[in-house]
């Protein structure tokens, strides 16, 4: 008895200060209820993250419903995680990546009247990474769990002052895995060297992200940001429409469509490296498009986005034929519009 | 002592075997429930749907091992995804050991009942169907493991798919039997894969019955070692209604099996009629591809001891006007494109990758599509059966390891 509760003393020892991240409860077999129960925040409702989570922003974010998306990462102290060149980070057990999705009422104002709909945290433990979705309360003061997932309803007035009334949608615990897969692992998709590869602040000064990250000791093996990839930020005029339209793929359609993926048997990869043309879409023949196909025989034609099938699946909205699957059910007019001029450019 | 009895309690904690659990879910608990029990379920559980209607908006997925989806019986407990809103199919499963059975799956907005990358998966006595039966906008496919290894689909029913019934892609080591596949574009679809019997199913009322297909551009290729045997393939004569740009779409109303470029296929002890394009032909990829790892001509094709009744009165769409030109009406029971690569046309194909037609009852021809279109005021096609007796080894019987088979 005295044994156990001197076990029990040093666990609370190891877990550090209050206030401080709850590692115990990361690598733990079951997620608590509350997000505040991890402790990444020193204030929830302000967004303030705890000592050691480390802000981050995606040169070329996921389109979700446009919410507005706050990242942050943590490794435990001490710790960092592995370079690589083309994949997400290696992270340490303990590690931890938290991303908020929220919507401001006006997007002609998006910083204010924010009002945050979901946390989605994934959880490095010692069988890997685990994902969990935590809903918002009304009052915006804690997050709970979420296996189900949940439906939305939500408005907001977009840029052009018009009012947008849709359902948003939680993804349940199994769902994550559909996109967050590589080999069959659920796996980080956003914290890779060619995303984070830019300037940002995040309230201690513009710094590029990489940078920031190996002085915090928090990234390992890491080459000279100005020698890593980089993708541009898609929405970049002066970036070239080709690698604007290439990280805009990348992103948003290659955590599926890889050779690791999910989408590995529809033979459609659209990494950022990829250099095989058919693979890419073009003359390519759809393989289980169904009606998804909109009676096109293929995913890209050059020169030709209304008869090209990747084109058609990004545009829509109807379940069935739009891409990405899950994770939107709105269409994003900017993003359509520069995949037509990509399309119509290419040859 | 006591501290024995602790080590030994830990010991036997790592030792026991998984508990395993039965949940079960009514339908009256409504589908957040569902959803929770799919989500929650830990190895080796089985979850019991009640009998009932679960009217779901989101698809379903499985990522445990081990775990067995149980309903009431095809008829009596049903997953409605008529008001589907979001994700690709009704039911993905993407990890292994699993069991499906006794349930319906009805009008889902994509797929039907989807797994991918699993090994050991079972679909059993399970129905899927569009209810409102043939329509372009119906989901792709109905059952569809891809990615797959050791895929026992036993006891099927699937209606209504706007591609193939029951689709099996890029798998290894699969059976699919006592099935049937009604009101399709295709019955049964075997595409790109390896070792897989089909047997004692029933494909009706579809555009075409039985595909074997290899396509190319896919990350597995040379689909090959395929057994259909045993089959009733009869009436298909539900006019093509998948969408354009999918293969399927080129399938001739009325056509039993189409073996299209794989290998070492077999294909006897059928009953094949009233297939109005052609009983069973055997063909190269038609169309324009560039993938220099893929071979387009269907390669060590055996057909025997088939029995088949009326074809071949009334060829359909652009194939089977193709076949029509060159051959006349009637088309034969068998019919080979006798498209090979150039090089072979030239000279000679090896015993192991002829086209064999052993056949007492059916007819047959050659239609010498290369010859024909080099010199058509000289080609005929070639109806000497005899000429294309002959065997080849087959394939051993595909065994499981959820049935007891080594894996």
């Amino acid at each position: 008895m005295r044994r156990l509760a001197a076990a029990l003393g040093l666990a609370l020892a190891l877990a550090g200060p209050a206030g401080a991240v709850d590692i115990a409860a990361i690598t733990a077999d079951k997620p608590p209820e509350t997000l505040s129960a991890f402790g990444f925040f020193a204030d929830m409702a302000a967004r303030k993250p705890a000592a050691g989570v480390m802000p981050y922003a995606m040169a070329t974010p996921l389109f979700t419903d446009f919410a507005v998306k706050f990242r942050y990462a943590f490794t435990p102290p001490g710790q960092a995680a592995a370079w690589s060149d083309n994949e997400a980070f290696s992270f340490p057990v303990g590690s931890a990546l938290i991303k908020t999705f929220a919507y401001p009422a006006d997007f002609a104002k998006p910083a204010e009247a924010i009002r945050m709909i979901e946390t989605r945290v994934l959880l490095n433990g010692p069988d890997g990474w685990k994902a969990y979705a935590y809903v918002w309360n009304a009052a915006q003061t804690d997050a709970t769990l979420k296996l189900a997932g949940a439906k939305i309803p939500l408005t907001f007035r977009d840029v052009s002052g018009k009012d947008v009334a849709f359902t948003y949608a939680v993804p349940n615990k199994n769902q994550c895995k559909g996109c967050h897969a590589l080999n069959g692992a659920v796996t980080p998709i956003g914290p890779k060297a060619r995303n984070l590869n830019h300037v940002a602040d995040h309230g201690g000064g513009a710094k590029n992200q990489l940078a920031a990250w190996i002085e915090a000791g928090a990234l390992a093996g890491a080459p000279d940001p100005a020698s890593a990839p980089a993708v541009p930020d898609w929405r970049d005029e002066a970036a070239p429409l080709e690698a604007r339209a290439r990280a805009w793929l990348d992103v948003n359609c290659a955590h599926c469509h890889r050779r690791e993926g999910p989408a590995s048997n529809s033979g459609l990869f659209l990494t950022w490296g990829e250099q095989d043309r058919t693979a890419l879409g073009f003359d390519k023949r759809p393989v289980a498009a169904g009606r998804g196909s909109g009676d096109l025989a293929f995913d890209i034609v050059a020169g030709k986005p209304d008869e090209s099938i990747l084109f058609r699946r990004i545009e829509s909205t109807e379940p069935g034929v739009m891409m990405p699957e899950i994770g939107r059910s709105l269409a994003d007019a900017e993003a359509i519009a520069l995949l037509r001029r990509w399309i119509e450019s290419s040859r | 002592m006591r501290h024995s009895i602790w080590l030994a309690g830990i010991a036997l904690a790592f030792a026991a075997p998984a508990f395993s659990a039965e949940i079960l879910v009514n339908p009256s608990e409504g589908a957040e429930r569902l959803v929770e029990a799919f989500v929650s379920v830990a190895p080796g559980d089985t979850i019991v749907l009640g009998e009932g209607r679960f009217d779901l908006t989101e698809g379903l997925s499985l990522d445990a091992e081990g775990v067995t989806i149980k309903g009431a019986g095809p008829d009596k407990t049903v997953l409605s995804f008529k008001d589907q809103t979001g994700s690709g199919e009704g039911l993905l499963v993407t990890s292994n050991k699993v069991v499906l059975k006794d349930f319906a799956v009805e009008d889902t907005k994509g797929d039907g009942v989807k797994s991918k990358g699993s090994d050991q998966i079972s679909f059993l006595n399970l129905r899927v169907e569009w209810t409102n039966g043939p329509d372009a906008k119906n989901g792709a496919y109905g059952v569809y493991p891809v990615s797959s290894k050791n895929v026992l689909i036993d006891g099927v029913t699937v209606k209504g798919a706007s591609d193939a019934g029951i689709y099996v892609g890029q798998s290894d080591n699969i059976i699919v039997r006592n099935s049937t596949a009604s009101l399709n574009v295709a019955g049964i679809e075997i595409e790109n894969s390896y070792r897989a019997d089909v047997y004692g199913n029933t494909a009706t009322h579809n555009t075409g019955g039985i595909l074997i297909f290899d396509l190319p551009n896919l990350p597995q290729m040379g689909g090959r070692d395929i057994r259909v045997f045993g089959n009733t393939v009869v009436d298909n004569d539900t006019p093509n209604f998948a969408p354009k740009g999918n293969i399927v779409a080129m399938v001739p109303k009325g056509l039993g099996v189409l073996v299209m470029a794989n290998r070492n296929v077999h294909v006897f002890d059928n009953r094949f009629d009233n297939n109005a394009t052609t009983h069973v032909a055997v063909i190269s990829y038609p169309l324009s591809f560039d993938d220099k790892t893929y071979g387009s001509n269907p390669r060590g094709v055996v057909v025997r001891d088939n029995a088949y009744g009326k074809a071949g009165y009334a060829p359909e769409g652009e194939v089977g006007q193709t076949f029509a030109d060159v051959a006349g009406l009637p088309l034969p029971d068998v019919l080979w494109d006798g498209v090979t690569p150039l090089t072979e046309w030239l000279t000679w194909t090896a015993a192991e990758d002829r086209v064999y037609v052993n056949e007492t009852d059916g007819s047959f021809a050659n239609l010498k599509m290369i010859s024909n279109f080099l010199f058509p005021w000289k080609t005929a096609p070639d109806r000497r059966i005899g000429k294309y007796a002959g065997a080849l080894p087959e394939p051993a019987p595909v065994k499981l390891p959820q049935e007891g088979g080594a894996s």
